[in-house]
């Protein structure tokens, strides 16, 4: 699995591969995460507020931090 | 393209990408509404004791004389920290329930199809409802030029948001009264407003960078949530949590400055340098408040203290302003996004703006 986390680099990007990473690990799945702080690149997603997440290639949340729960659920699906 | 350093940011007390994810939505009992209200009674009932309480605390607890320097300086703190506190708390429980209607994608919605002087208007407005941080400036800037927002008009936005919000408009009520809250909100949307409308009038979309332009084609991604109000209410408290939970210490502290200001500096101290009648004193705000980066709940007790000591409440307006709209780390920010000719029309349309609101000021008042 790929996941892709989106933004600059402030507090809440911070937040959200903390979240993220802390899934992965509950939920025991191989994963690769990574950051895009390039806003070109984000944009190309689609991407025009962060933090932002995409697991492979499908954006799953926008503008927001998510909740470890929600995370696990995009995971498990 | 390298990537962007990280700056502080999303700590100047606005709710940069809040917690919207509630998946399973819970409905509100008519218990919890009864809880609601009978806080808000008791919230209204104790900020109502705070000025006899802090008169019993100093000048009988503490058996100060009322009238002398530390009577009244320890009066001070103990009656504005904790109405400070309340006011903050209360509105940006608000704030944070009202903002969970305003996202961005909902923002550039309503932005996308006006035209200009409303669309300006409208623009400022929004910028005090929705959520925004300067590190989200970049991705909002794309996703409005994307959406076809007018350049004028998404320049009104990025004006407003940071300017104009609850945090500021709380403490300058709090701590300098209604008036001067009602003057700030009034003057920053005004001038959002007309920087934002004479950068439209300039036609400067030519001076986007260039593959801003090639993205308009994008299509952008929305994901809403459905949000009960039991969500709401979470936002709310999300908001408190967050933002009353990060400026707390600026506002002990600068009440705690402002306090022993209130108690001991002379009178008309700063009359000599920011006073009325030093005409150059507003240009030389605007200019040290542009390197200065700093939030509205750092930089007001410093205002309150300035405007105690007979600075002119125009060249302070004006210093606050600079501090807050044009600061340096959001013009490196867009820099990605903006040649420099465009950023260097910003800070001169902007910068006109605020001294224009300064000399007003001293002049009227």
């Amino acid at each position: 699995m790929e996941i892709k986390i989106c933004g600059p680099g402030c507090a809440n990007c911070e937040k959200t591969q903390k979240i993220v990473e802390a899934a992965v690990a509950a939920k025991g799945i191989e994963a690769t995460i990574s950051k895009i702080t390039d806003f070109q690149e984000m944009a190309k997603l689609g991407i025009f507020s962060t933090p932002a997440v995409v697991i492979d290639d499908e954006v799953k949340c926008v503008g927001n931090v998510p909740r470890q729960a929600e995370v696990e659920e995009w995971l498990s699906s | 393209m390298e990537p962007i350093k990280p700056i502080k940011c999303c700590g100047d007390g606005t709710t940069c990408c809040s917690d919207s994810s509630v998946t399973k939505s819970k409905k509100i009992t008519a218990l919890q509404v009864g809880l609601g209200l009978l806080g808000l009674v008791a919230w209204y009932v104790v900020y109502n004791q705070l000025l006899p309480f802090s008169h019993f605390f100093s000048y009988h607890l503490l058996g100060l004389e009322k009238g002398g320097h530390p009577g009244e300086t320890i009066q001070f703190f103990v009656y504005e920290t904790p109405k400070v506190m309340m006011l903050l708390t209360l509105i940006v429980f608000i704030v944070g329930m009202i903002r969970s209607f305003f996202t961005q994608e909902r923002t550039r919605k309503y932005l996308a199809g006006k035209r200009e002087t409303a669309g300006n208007v409208m623009a400022a407005l929004l910028g005090i409802v929705t959520p925004f941080c300067s590190c989200s400036a970049v991705p909002l800037f794309l996703g409005f030029v994307q959406a076809g927002v007018p350049l004028g008009v998404t320049f009104s936005f990025l004006i407003a948001a940071p300017m104009v919000n609850e945090i500021a408009l709380v403490l300058l009520f709090g701590l300098l009264g209604w008036k001067i809250a009602a003057i700030y909100l009034t003057t920053g949307l005004a001038v959002a407003m007309v920087a934002g409308w004479v950068i439209g009038r300039l036609k400067l979309e030519s001076w986007i960078e260039d593959w801003v332009t090639e993205i308009r084609s994008a299509e952008a991604v929305v994901i809403e949530k459905k949000l009960s109000w039991a969500d709401r209410v979470n936002h709310g408290r999300e908001a408190v949590r967050d933002i009353v939970g990060k400026v707390w210490v600026y506002v002990i502290a600068g009440i705690g400055v402002g306090a022993a200001i209130h108690g001991y500096v002379p009178e008309t101290f700063m009359a000599s340098i920011m006073g009325k009648d030093v005409w150059w004193s507003v240009p030389a705000a605007v200019l040290v408040g542009i390197p200065m980066y700093s939030n509205a709940a750092g930089i007001i007790p410093v205002v309150e203290a300035l405007l105690g000591k007979g600075a002119a409440l125009g060249t302070v307006l004006a210093f606050m302003m600079s501090v807050i709209a044009l600061s340096l780390p959001e013009m490196v920010i867009l820099r990605k996004v903006l040649k420099p000719k465009l950023i260097a029309v910003f800070i001169g349309v902007v910068g006109s703006g605020i001294l224009f609101t300064g000399f007003l000021f001293n002049f009227i008042i």
